[in-house]
């Protein structure tokens, strides 16, 4: 069942033929109208106790911060061989490998040090939004228009049909936007078109918690670093990014500022944090102790959507794919832009700094991904 | 949809928007305090920010060439590999 509201509020039609019935609907009619002046106050009040606590800007505590000098990063490996667009990428614990998925079905794994293909599986469907590295290193997840999310246990024999070992692991009721293993190998996180998330259990299949809250398509998700407990974040068609308890399938907080479909999330690397990215050409930066909204990351220059984030290291620089065929690089802390890196000859579509913040890596419509350092 | 079914959607908004009401917030200028000593704490560690010694970032290094090194260099080859 979708959330959504206000559509029903102006739609309910009172029976006038039978009294006892009209008595009930009065009465129904009166408790929803309650119900949602209700709902309006809290939702009032939420604002008020947030901009009690919103004393200063991020960027003005910032100021005495030294600025950043300038960035010589450029592609140092292109990977060539999806034959369409390239939809999703995620690299391998081990710092060189990576998994890209393409819209032609393809999944590829690569080394990205030498750009050599190790593996390669032709999924049942075209467009596979997502992929995910295990964290063993050991298998890969994809999945798309498929609705599911299969896992394929990765071989050393290079000859071994990779398809006949996949594993069906999640099903949803519409496309597969984005899934990502949990710390370890036994639990997969996702989310879906049908605007839910959910987490499932690897061997069995078994759905475990399932997530609901967005309004419309959940586009993406990111796991908060290990250290800070069992949360992640989603982001949607609905204009929203939710904070969930994994164990209790709770919403605990959300967020609403964007002005479009928000197509990225990521973590601060502290975990205190998480940025965003979206249709409506701004990347957004998310405190979850203040819980609000402290950065937004936009010139009027740039005009195209953000399709993917990600952080440096240490948090300082935030990396924007865009629409636009560009990246853009932010200074988290100032708010301003730092660098834009061109190279793809059609829109930037994922992005991730590898694990260990030496490079990152891109996929693009332009059927290539490149490694940037 | 039926109106008791709106109700009940009804009904779980406003538990959850009392449950996202009832968060302990921080002020903003020490959750961003916090987030730049973060940053400024780890910035050494950070080879996109602040470079690494030449030869310790592997994507920096030329792709391995599988004739070897070695080879390269008593040809005195420059094969201006990026």
């Amino acid at each position: 069942i979708l959330f959504i509201f206000e559509q029903y509020f102006c739609h309910i039609v009172l029976s006038p033929l039978i009294p006892e019935m009209a008595t009930q609907e009065v009465q129904l009619n009166e408790t929803l109208a309650h119900l949602k002046s209700e709902s309006e106050s809290l939702k009032s009040k939420l604002e008020e106790e947030r901009a009690k606590l919103h004393d200063v800007e991020l960027h003005q505590v910032a100021e005495k911060v030294e600025g950043l000098g300038q960035f010589v990063m450029k592609t140092r490996r292109t990977l060539k061989g999806h034959g369409n667009k390239v939809l999703c990428m995620d690299w391998c614990k081990d710092k060189r490998r990576i998994v890209s998925s393409s819209q032609d079905g393809k999944v590829i794994v690569w080394d990205a040090f030498t750009t050599n293909k190790e593996h390669a599986v032709t999924m049942p469907c075209t467009w596979v939004m997502a992929c995910a590295y295990a964290p063993s290193g050991c298998a890969v997840a994809c999945g798309g228009l498929d609705n599911k999310c299969s896992v394929y246990p990765l071989s050393l024999d290079k000859n071994e049909n990779l398809a006949a070992k996949k594993k069906s692991v999640a099903m949803h009721t519409n496309y597969l936007s984005a899934c990502s293993f949990t710390n370890s190998d036994m639990q997969i996180l996702t989310s879906s078109g049908d605007g839910t998330c959910a987490l499932w259990d690897v061997e069995s299949g078994q759905l475990l918690q399932s997530f609901h809250g967005h309004a419309a398509d959940v586009l993406c998700l990111d796991l908060a670093p290990s250290e800070t407990g069992n949360t992640f974040v989603s982001g949607g068609c609905d204009k929203k990014a939710n904070v969930w308890d994994m164990r209790s399938g709770q919403c605990i907080q959300s967020f609403e500022t964007h002005e479009s479909d928000i197509n990225s999330v990521r973590y601060y690397p502290s975990g205190d944090a998480f940025a965003s990215g979206s249709d409506d050409a701004t990347c957004r930066l998310y405190d979850l102790r203040a819980d609000r909204e402290v950065a937004i990351y936009s010139k009027e220059s740039i005009i195209f959507g953000v399709s993917s984030v990600d952080f440096s290291l240490s948090g300082r620089l935030l990396f924007g794919g865009y629409n636009d065929y560009t990246i853009n690089v932010w200074d988290v802390l100032k708010g301003t832009r730092v660098s834009i890196l061109f190279g793809h000859e059609n829109r930037v579509s994922t992005l991730r700094v590898s694990p260990d913040g030496t490079a990152f890596s891109t996929g693009s419509w332009d059927h290539t991904l490149r490694i940037w350092a | 949809m039926t109106s008791t079914s709106t109700l009940s959607s009804m009904r779980r908004l406003v538990e959850q928007l009392k449950l996202e009401a009832s968060v302990e917030r921080i002020k903003v200028s020490q959750a961003a305090a916090e987030l730049q000593q973060y940053c400024l704490q780890n910035a050494g560690k950070d080879a996109l920010l602040v470079g690494v010694p030449t030869g310790s970032n592997p994507f920096r290094e030329p792709r391995s060439c599988s004739i070897g090194q070695d080879v390269v260099l008593v040809l005195g080859l420059d094969l201006g590999l990026d």
